[in-house]
């Protein structure tokens, strides 16, 4: 299948309910954590080494085709907050939404019957990239790029950053994406047992309370 | 890649007029315009004036906080169970036109908990005059201005006036407070939008929104007389 459907799949205009979410972003930002270019390079490389490995290496399976039940299950032992949780299951259903319209196929179908009230982000991210005839690699690449650029664009709006800044953040970042989508595809290759664990304590903690909130622009 | 145009629903991928089901779903009408217009006093007024009659429920797009759902809320319009918010991430044109998932997973599991629905409205959050509803996400949309931000808004046009299917404006009873001439937003209005239909409100009174409550009134007359759908 075409490179290009990697392309449409990473865009960050690809309605999957990705926009409403700052990946951690706005509660560092209100802790001061993240003050500007050098922060937002900071907290996006520990995400990715954490979490963003933890979602480029289920992506991968799911792109290999391992069974969803065990990676849905995977996602749940590895996603300990509740709030994250349930905004990963959440974002899961929407982006299916957007899955099914653009690559139609009996793969997605059966994975939207099976989780009525949607899977794990990752696991349907990888599902995607599969209906969409890339493999893998492509559906790391496609969570690691996400684990960064989510809080980029959310740190745009939160700090007024330069989005020049930004945007090179991300690309000083790309190297490391790439580490981190082929340490995921090489664990994803070996089976579900072999997934990567690994795990962010603060962005649990600051999730739980971010979602406590009265007053917030993002959803997460 | 096996394309399979026969699969089977699980919740509605587009603007599909019914749901897995097969029943009808409900007719949903979106609700833009700048900041302070009034959105959500007209979607209060209208709830209190239609709730006798029809099964509603709102979506609201809250900017930053939940306070259109909690005014919602606090005026007891409709049960809690009936207000879904929706989180926007600053951007609330995004979730009504370039990103509508999030608004369609509210208006979906509002059918399904407290449906059958005749009737969604959808608030957007307070934006410019370039916001407009997607038609995958609301089958009309109404947009609601105000004397008080200027009676040269019509004029200005942008796609919120010039296209949206019914124009409100709103506080009518401050345009001799504030200057504005009701005569000229009219002309102005009409020359921008050739025979859409436009409705001056002031929702002082409980009858204010009348006018308004009439057009979905006459769009859901509309919608219900379309052919059934075919499961």
């Amino acid at each position: 299948m075409t490179r290009s459907a990697l392309l449409v799949l990473a865009d960050g205009r690809f309605p999957a309910g990705g926009h409403a979410h700052s990946g951690g972003a706005e509660a560092a930002v209100k802790a001061g954590r993240i003050r500007d270019a050098a922060g937002l390079e900071a907290f996006c490389l520990g995400r990715l080494h954490t979490t963003g490995l933890t979602a480029a290496g289920l992506a991968a399976a799911a792109a290999l085709g391992h069974d969803p039940y065990e990676l849905d299950a995977a996602a749940d032992a590895r996603t300990p907050s509740p709030a994250l949780r349930a905004a990963s299951r959440r974002l899961g259903r929407q982006l299916m939404r957007a899955a099914r319209a653009t690559w139609p196929g009996p793969g997605l179908d059966a994975l939207a019957a099976a989780f009525p009230r949607g899977a794990h982000q990752p696991v349907v991210l990888g599902a995607t990239a599969r209906a969409a005839g890339r493999g893998p690699e492509d559906a790391a690449h496609c969570a690691a790029y996400e684990t960064a650029g989510g809080p980029a664009t959310a740190t745009v709006r939160l700090l007024g950053l330069d989005p020049y800044q930004a945007t090179a953040v991300l690309a000083r970042l790309a190297p490391v994406m790439d580490e981190v989508a082929a340490r995921a595809t090489a664990a994803a290759r070996e089976g579900v047992d072999a997934l990567p664990a690994a795990s962010a304590p603060l962005l649990d903690i600051t999730a739980e309370q971010h979602a406590a909130w009265p007053v917030r622009l993002f959803a997460s | 890649m096996h394309l399979d145009h026969g699969h089977t629903h699980h919740g509605s991928v587009s603007a599909d007029a019914h749901r897995p089901d097969g029943t009808r779903r409900a007719l949903r009408i979106g609700l833009g315009g700048p900041v302070g217009s009034g959105k959500t006093a007209t979607v209060a007024a209208l709830c209190r004036h239609l709730r006798d009659t029809l099964s509603l429920a709102v979506v609201t797009n809250d900017i930053y906080t939940r306070e259109d759902a909690e005014f919602l809320l606090r005026e007891a319009v409709l049960p809690p169970e009936r207000i879904q918010a929706v989180e926007t991430g600053a951007c609330p044109h995004t979730a009504i036109r370039d990103d509508i998932s999030a608004n369609l997973e509210a208006v979906e599991e509002l059918e399904d908990t407290v449906g059958p629905l005749d009737l969604i409205l959808v608030e957007s959050g307070g934006d410019n005059l370039t916001a407009t509803f997607s038609r995958g996400l609301v089958d009309a949309q109404i947009f609601v201005i105000d004397v008080a931000g200027g009676d040269d808004i019509p004029r200005k046009g942008g796609p919120g006036v010039t296209t949206a299917d019914l124009l409100v404006v709103n506080k009518t009873d401050l345009a001799p407070y504030v200057g504005s001439d009701l005569g000229r937003m009219a002309r102005d209005a009409a020359e921008q939008r050739g025979d859409l239909p436009v409705a001056f409100t002031s929702l002082r009174s409980a009858e204010g929104v009348g006018p308004v409550a009439d057009w979905v009134r006459e769009r859901l007359a509309a919608w219900t007389a379309l052919p059934a759908p075919t499961a």
